[in-house]
């Protein structure tokens, strides 16, 4: 025996088991070495069903936990951090035939795993009103200013209704009154110790994009403007100050 | 120790929270689900052990919990993914998040399983057996001593709970513990949960087992309890599950260890099927009963 042909057929039912293994009592070693397939497959299904809990919720335990395993058999974990497991699961769900009737799930997926990645970013502090102040103050620097946001933060625009769908599963409201096939966009990040979800508009969410992508406050708002004419800069700058979720201002000199 | 007084300052706390051991009391595996019920209620309870891996993230919820955790209690801290039992190398990019994380809790103890869970770029979330032979020797003593040496300090090695036997074991566990905690320095974290469930599933005496190893190393107990299957031939087949009360044998060989033994930090390890953190610290309660019986008094 070797480890080669016991992961092998740890991770290959259709395996036999690896040669080598023996019962003190000659039994057929194949049922005890099932102890260690059973526990391996179970854990990794655990662990995404901990994970995913609402995509759970909306398709039965039955059909995650046999998705889940097809899934952990294909790509089992190349991390030992198993809070991270399955990065690409909600890509395996996209792609999952006996899925495709529920074109919201993946994207449910996506937003769970985001709310996880939020729950274990850095901590870092929001900037002070005082900076915030200063900052407006200099009202020719504002437009070329970068801001830099929480680690936690990440934005999720969708074709369907991720962000009510996720908050009927907390209990928000009668997941019956969801139309699941209305497009939102989920703004995620963590405040204090809490992860929020937070539905945002196209122009928001386009402007968020504008400024992970280093742009300068005014790029970015002109960006959102092309997508909604009276998108409101002021509203979601108060989100987000509101929210701790502007770590830094980078007050920078015009480049061009 | 000098590393102790220094780091005094560092974190403040309760002072048994800044001791250089874990005290000879019950312990428990702090889950999440009960930080704030510890923090609202401190219970008196001798220290809480986590998985090392749960904490190598960045921040939020974790970190700011077992840091105010930490303040008030001692702390033990347990691997479950650094592979010592593996035929690669050990990943040195594990041993730094390790290192990073027992730099900032300092914790009293820091113990790992004789086992493996990784090969090349898979990582198999179990605690999976090898062969006790010279080749598994030479890598497992090599891989506690590198852990040794990066992390400047002793760990605990912790014996296996096993479902099979390889042919090419030529060695008993208990000589295989001995002569890896003899080559090594390493302590030993006795699971009296496994030597149960190994002995039972490979028809040997969990006393004698207990008598074979080396006791004069251990320095902290951990005890479990398990699920019940059959093998091939309808023998009983014990599973660590971690996900149910102690069983009564396991209190038994228990005792008999501590008569053996003296006094044990003692831990009592459920992962799976978590109650409500009153049973869990009742079954702490009941170790520490163990632990304070008047034979264990005159074993001290």
């Amino acid at each position: 025996m070797n480890q080669s042909h016991f992961t092998a057929a740890l991770i290959n039912p259709d395996l036999p088991p690896p040669p080598g293994l023996t019962a003190w009592n000659g039994s057929d070693p194949a049922q005890r070495f099932r102890v260690y397939r059973n526990n391996v497959i179970v854990s990794l299904i655990d662990a995404l069903a901990d994970s995913f809990a609402v995509t759970q919720e909306l398709v039965g335990e039955e059909f995650f936990r046999g998705m889940a395993r097809l899934y952990a058999y294909a790509n089992p974990p190349q991390s030992r951090l198993m809070a991270f497991y399955g990065t690409d699961f909600p890509d395996f769900i996209e792609h999952f035939p006996p899925a495709d009737s529920l074109p919201y799930l993946a994207d449910v997926a996506r937003l769970e795993y985001r709310r996880i990645v939020a729950y274990h970013a850095a901590d870092v502090p929001g900037v002070t009103p005082e900076a915030v102040s200063a900052a407006l103050a200099d009202t020719a620097a504002l437009p070329d200013m970068r801001v830099t946001l929480h680690p936690s933060l990440s934005v999720l625009s969708s074709n369907s209704a991720v962000v009510s769908l996720w908050a009927a599963h907390q209990g928000a409201f009668d997941l019956s009154t969801v139309v699941p096939d209305t497009a939102e966009i989920a703004l995620v990040l963590r405040h204090g110790l809490d992860v929020e979800v937070l539905p945002i508009s196209a122009a928001a969410g386009a402007f968020i994009y504008e400024l992970q992508a280093g742009a300068g406050l005014g790029r970015a708002a002109a960006e959102a403007t092309t997508i909604e004419t009276d998108f409101n800069l002021a509203s979601i700058l108060g989100l987000l100050l509101q929210k701790s979720a502007i770590t830094a201002l980078n007050p920078t000199r015009s480049t061009t | 120790m000098t590393t102790v007084s220094l780091s005094l300052p560092k974190m403040p706390g309760a002072p048994v929270a800044r001791a250089a051991t874990l005290p000879v009391r019950g312990g428990l595996g702090l889950k999440p689900e009960h930080f704030r019920t510890i923090l609202e209620t401190l219970p008196d309870l001798g220290f809480f052990e986590i998985h090392a891996e749960n904490y190598m993230v960045d921040g939020g919820p974790f970190h700011h919990y077992l840091t105010q955790i930490r303040s008030h209690y001692p702390l033990s801290i347990h691997g479950v993914g650094l592979s010592i039992g593996g035929e690669g190398p050990l990943d040195e990019r594990h041993l730094d998040r390790l290192a990073a994380l027992i730099e900032r809790y300092e914790p009293q103890s820091f113990s790992e399983h004789l086992a493996w869970s990784s090969h090349r770029d898979i990582f198999l979330n179990d605690l999976l057996p090898a062969p006790y032979n010279a080749e598994t020797l030479q890598r497992v003593c090599d891989h506690v001593d590198r852990v040794q040496e990066r992390l400047q300090r002793r760990m605990l090695l912790e014996n296996p709970a096993t479902y099979v036997e390889f042919a090419a074991s030529t060695m008993a566990e208990t000589d295989f513990i001995g002569e890896v905690v003899r080559r090594t320095g390493c302590g030993l974290l006795l699971d009296v949960n496994n030597v149960y469930v190994s002995c039972t599933n490979h028809g040997r005496s969990p006393q004698a087992s207990i008598e074979a190893l080396p006791l004069a190393a251990a320095e902290q107990i951990h005890l479990a309890g398990f699920a019940q299957d059959v093998d091939a031939a309808g023998a009983p087949l014990l599973i660590d599950s971690h996900g149910a009360p102690i069983a009564e044998a396991v209190w038994a060989l228990y005792r008999f260890t501590l008569d053996r033994s003296g006094p044990l930090p003692t831990l009592i390890e459920r992962d799976n099927d978590i109650p409500a953190f009153p049973v869990l610290l009742a079954e702490a309660r009941q170790a520490e009963t163990c632990l304070q019986s008047p034979r264990m008094e005159v074993a001290a």
